[in-house]
């Protein structure tokens, strides 16, 4: 009998023009067997030595995006895709080790803090190249600070990099140092550093003189105009298609034998449509390595792993959170005028609370995620080890306590068992969903019921991801909404503009001059952290915010889903984790097996 | 007038799937939004008349599906107990409808376990239920809208072509912009620009609506065409001579004329509109959960897993096709029958 997952192989073939995957099959796209010759470093330069498995040099690296990069510009480069396509070209100061999570020398080879935490002296490597041959210094870094900093750029890392509304002071010391002044202590400022893409100033000094570096690297410059310090080079770009890099020949980074990484001669990065697309392609062999694997794909995967010859990984909860939000906004009365009387439920800490109660977490756990998530009691993940508050007891599902807040409440029960509030008015709202997130409309369906047994009235809405957005962050219009974040880092400082009252995504209280205390006292504990130099103080500080959120639940943080990834057995160094895009955080290591037993797993 | 061969398995299908829609609560053994989370995507119910000791029962009778222990959607059959199917029973209550209150189905097994004669969804909810339940959305929204597609067309239709002139020219040339409107991404302007929360039921009637709305282009201009001819008719001119008024005539001798035309675009109408509606739950903008549509239900088998996995899910697409395929077959009986009425 034919299995599963052959006929869902076969259903593209047998769907002719209707198939779900993206682009053509013209282009021999495989994985190319290892053929390169590693060289050796020279003495000139001050290379990285980096720990691993000693690879074979050669081949190429087959991966999937789910669309296609917006830009090659790490000055303007927003979403997801483009950022990892740009990762793969440039090169940071000090880079946060996806793996530790701790910040590591990369360009710096080493650096120093004055007493006062507020001056930084980094060392740079010597005898360093762009892609294009053209030396590294310390004027390369003042000009790409100077670039971020720079106002008509308009780039998004520039928040990060003012303190206490001051711009970081850069300044050349000589060649190869270069020094930081902050306008006050920075907790964990290292971690400023990292993906601060170090630009080539001498490609462009002249468009930054001119105030158009925000139109640099568009998808269709020539690759011999950008240039980076990544371990790759952009090759070819075909729209629609493919995006192709090749190895950086001058590449700074080598292995315990003193071979000049990255070991792969390119990686060739074809675009699919979505998740099931990726995976037919992976299960197909047409990729060597699969991130963000949905459940349902996991699941039929995990069980053709040794006859097709790759594995797969749950990396357990990594850094995402998905959780249920109340719209707590001051709204003028034209904005969805039942929405006043309904935010009189949603300002109540015992509704919120009870509606925290009835959700049962495990079964959308189980339904949702096939057991391969975690609940949520506050967005601080259990994939994030360090800042995870463990006194905060796990979330229980408890229809009677949810009946008592309730009832403390003055809601009451009229006779079929129908909520109503202190004025009698039956308590019925919305939840708001992305259609094109499954994952998330089954979670609302699940609650819909959940709260169905407290008598609540509960409604989707379901709209296209744009409109959804335009709907919480513009317009304001909606009553209750599910979304998920990802921390791009473990480091409390990424949540300040989820947690403060000012922060951009912000979501429960985006347009409110109105905040209750509690969220008075998080803004405070927030800015606190972000000063605070002691890693115990600051634990303490940001147990604090967590514990305030519980308390109060502004949000009711709901799972954690696993992190799910794979890659074939012949791909060697491959170690995934919970940051980043989960598997190429350490693509230099990449390789691929030349002999066909000498790959993992066989 | 001989008819061509009448398809009566057509209009079986057609009457058999109506009236089970129509009396859902009645046919479905349980409720269609009650979930059973200990049942996800749990296969058809088998029936038996052998039990598990070899012996035969004349009485039908199935077995209380179980998780297989540490499995995600895997389940045997608890054959220690059997639990007899019943006709008429009582169960869930339901309105018959939309007038009274009932609590009996047609079969069921009571109230100790359920039977899923389709299988189960992502919820562990009924999907036979859920299928005829959700078949009175996506059926009568498709049957109400091109009924009213119909009537609206042969309203304007019959005033332009009896009128003729300015009456004409207008309504022409706005039935051309109509034609010319790409209806699909219409009906999702349409839904966008609604209320953000709109009830299931006012969703059913705005589908309606809108859909009726824009469809009565194509048989205005039929009958438009077909008034011409007719109200050149000497029995016409007769009628007209003697006195008749525009309103006698129009009823009497002019529309009766053009509705086997009408009749003919609502029988094409019809599936285009279930389809239609299916398509707009399909994409989470028709009825939302836990409300079933046909569309709706189709949503699942978007994804990768349940093609391969829970062959079940596909229950609506078949009988949609089946539904779609009968009226298609009617709409070629009276286009060669060419009905009038």
């Amino acid at each position: 009998m034919r299995s599963r997952a052959e006929i869902a192989v076969c259903l593209p073939i047998l769907l002719g023009p209707f198939s779900l995957i993206a682009g053509t099959s013209e282009l021999p796209l495989t994985a190319q067997p290892s053929s390169s010759v590693c060289t050796s470093i020279s003495s000139t330069e001050e290379f990285l030595s980096v720990k691993g498995e000693i690879g074979q040099c050669g081949g190429r690296l087959i991966i999937s995006k789910r669309s296609e990069p917006k830009t090659l510009n790490p000055l303007t480069a927003i979403d997801n895709i483009s950022r990892d396509v740009i990762g793969l070209m440039t090169a940071d100061l000090i880079h946060v080790n996806r793996d530790s999570q701790q910040p590591e020398a990369a360009l710096a080879k080493s650096w120093t803090v004055s007493p006062d935490g507020r001056k930084y002296i980094l060392r740079l490597r010597h005898g360093l190249r762009f892609s294009d041959g053209y030396p590294f210094d310390a004027d390369d870094v003042v000009f790409t600070f100077q670039s971020y900093l720079d106002e008509r750029t308009h780039a998004p890392q520039r928040d990060l990099l003012m303190i206490s509304g001051k711009p970081i002071a850069v300044k050349k010391i000589d060649a190869y140092s270069v020094s930081f002044t902050l306008a006050q202590p920075y907790a964990a400022a290292e971690r400023l550093f990292d993906s601060i893409a170090i630009l080539p100033r001498h490609l462009l000094q002249r468009l930054y003189e001119a105030g158009q570096l925000m139109n640099i690297w568009g998808l269709n410059t020539p690759p011999t105009q950008i240039a980076g310090l990544g371990p790759f080079r952009l090759k070819e770009y075909t729209p629609g298609q493919r995006i192709i890099f090749e190895r950086n020949p001058y590449y700074w980074k080598s292995d315990a034998k003193r071979q000049r990484l990255p070991y792969l001669d390119g990686i060739a990065a074809v675009f699919v449509t979505n998740n099931d697309a990726e995976a037919l392609r992976f299960e197909s062999g047409e990729t060597d390595v699969i991130s963000r694997l949905s459940v349902a794909n996991f699941a039929v995967l995990e069980r053709d792993q040794q006859r097709r010859k790759f594995r797969l990984y749950d990396l357990g909860p990594g850094l995402e959170y998905s959780f249920l939000f109340f719209n707590l906004n001051d709204l003028s009365s034209d904005i969805l005028p039942s929405l006043k009387e309904k935010q009189s439920w949603f300002r109540t800490v015992a509704f919120r609370q009870a509606v925290s109660s009835a959700i049962d977490r495990e079964s959308i756990i189980r339904l949702v995620y096939r057991g391969r998530a975690y609940p949520l009691s506050v967005q601080v993940t259990p994939g994030n080890k360090l800042w995870m508050n463990r006194s905060i007891p796990p979330p229980v599902r408890s229809l009677p306590r949810a009946r008592e807040l309730l009832r403390q409440a003055h809601f009451s029960w009229g006779s079929g068992g129908s909520l109503h509030d202190a004025q009698g008015q039956r308590v019925q709202f919305s939840i708001l969903v992305n259609t094109e997130n499954v994952q998330r409309v089954q979670i609302a369906t699940l609650i819909q019921q959940d709260l169905k047994e407290l008598g609540m009235g509960v409604s989707l809405v379901s709209l296209e991801s744009h409109t959804f957005l335009h709907h919480v962050f513009t317009s304001y219009e909606y009553e209750t909404a599910i979304m998920t974040l990802v921390d791009p880092d473990p480091d409390p400082n990424t949540e300040i503009n989820v947690l403060s009252s000012k922060g951009g995504t912000h979501v429960w209280h985006l347009k409110s001059n109105n905040t209750p205390s509690w969220q008075d006292e998080i803004d405070l504990l927030m800015q606190k952290q972000s000063i605070t130099l002691n890693l115990g103080e600051r634990k303490r500080i940001f147990d604090r915010v967590q514990d305030l959120l519980w308390q109060n639940m502004p949000a009711v943080f709901l799972i954690s889903p696993d992190i799910l990834v794979g890659a074939k057995n012949r791909v060697g160094n491959f170690h995934p984790v919970i940051l980043g895009d989960y598997t190429l955080w350490n693509v230099e290591q990449l390789f691929i097996h030349k002999e066909p037993g000498a790959e993992r797993g066989s | 007038m001989t008819l061509g061969k009448v398809p009566w398995l057509a209009m079986s299908v057609l009457a058999i799937c109506h009236l089970s829609v129509l009396l859902a609560g009645f046919f479905a053994p349980g409720s269609f939004e009650v979930q059973n989370r200990n049942l996800a995507f749990a296969p058809p119910t088998r029936i038996h008349f052998v039990d598990a000791q070899g012996r035969f029962h004349l009485r039908p009778f199935v077995y209380r599906w179980v998780l297989r222990p540490g499995s995600f959607a895997e389940y045997e059959e608890n054959q220690q107990i059997g639990y007899p199917l019943h006709f008429f029973v009582p169960g869930a209550e339901y309105k018959v409808l939309g007038i009274f209150n009932s609590r009996q189905h047609l079969f069921g097994t009571g109230e100790e376990t359920r039977i899923f004669l389709l299988g189960t969804d992502a919820y562990g909810r009924d999907l036979f239920s859920r299928l005829l339940y959700g078949g009175m959305i996506s059926l009568f929204t498709g049957l109400l809208a091109a009924t009213a597609s119909a009537l609206l067309g042969l309203v304007l239709g019959g005033l332009a072509g009896y009128y003729g002139h300015w009456v004409d020219e207008v309504t022409m040339r706005i039935a051309e912009i109509f034609l010319a409107m790409p209806w699909l991404y219409l009906l999702l302007a349409v839904r966008a620009l609604l209320p953000l929360h709109v009830d299931p039921q006012a969703t059913f009637f705005l589908l309606i609506g809108v859909l009726g709305v824009i469809g009565w282009a194509r048989p205005a201009r039929l009958v438009r065409g077909i008034v011409l001819t007719a109200k050149e008719r000497e029995y016409v001119l007769a009628a007209r001579s003697f006195g008749a008024p525009d309103l006698y005539l129009l009823r009497t001798h002019i529309l009766p004329f053009a509705s086997g035309a009408a009749l003919n675009q609502m029988a094409l109408y019809i599936p285009q509109y279930i389809l239609a509606e299916v398509t707009l739950s399909f994409f989470g903008l028709g009825v939302s959960e836990p409300i079933p549509s046909w569309g709706n239900m189709l949503n699942d088998l978007q994804h990768y897993l349940i093609w391969g996995s829970y062959w079940w899910l596909f229950s609506p697409a078949i009988v949609l096709v089946a539904v779609l395929l009968a009226y298609y077959r009617l709409f070629s009986f009276f286009k060669v029958n060419s009905f009038t009425f």
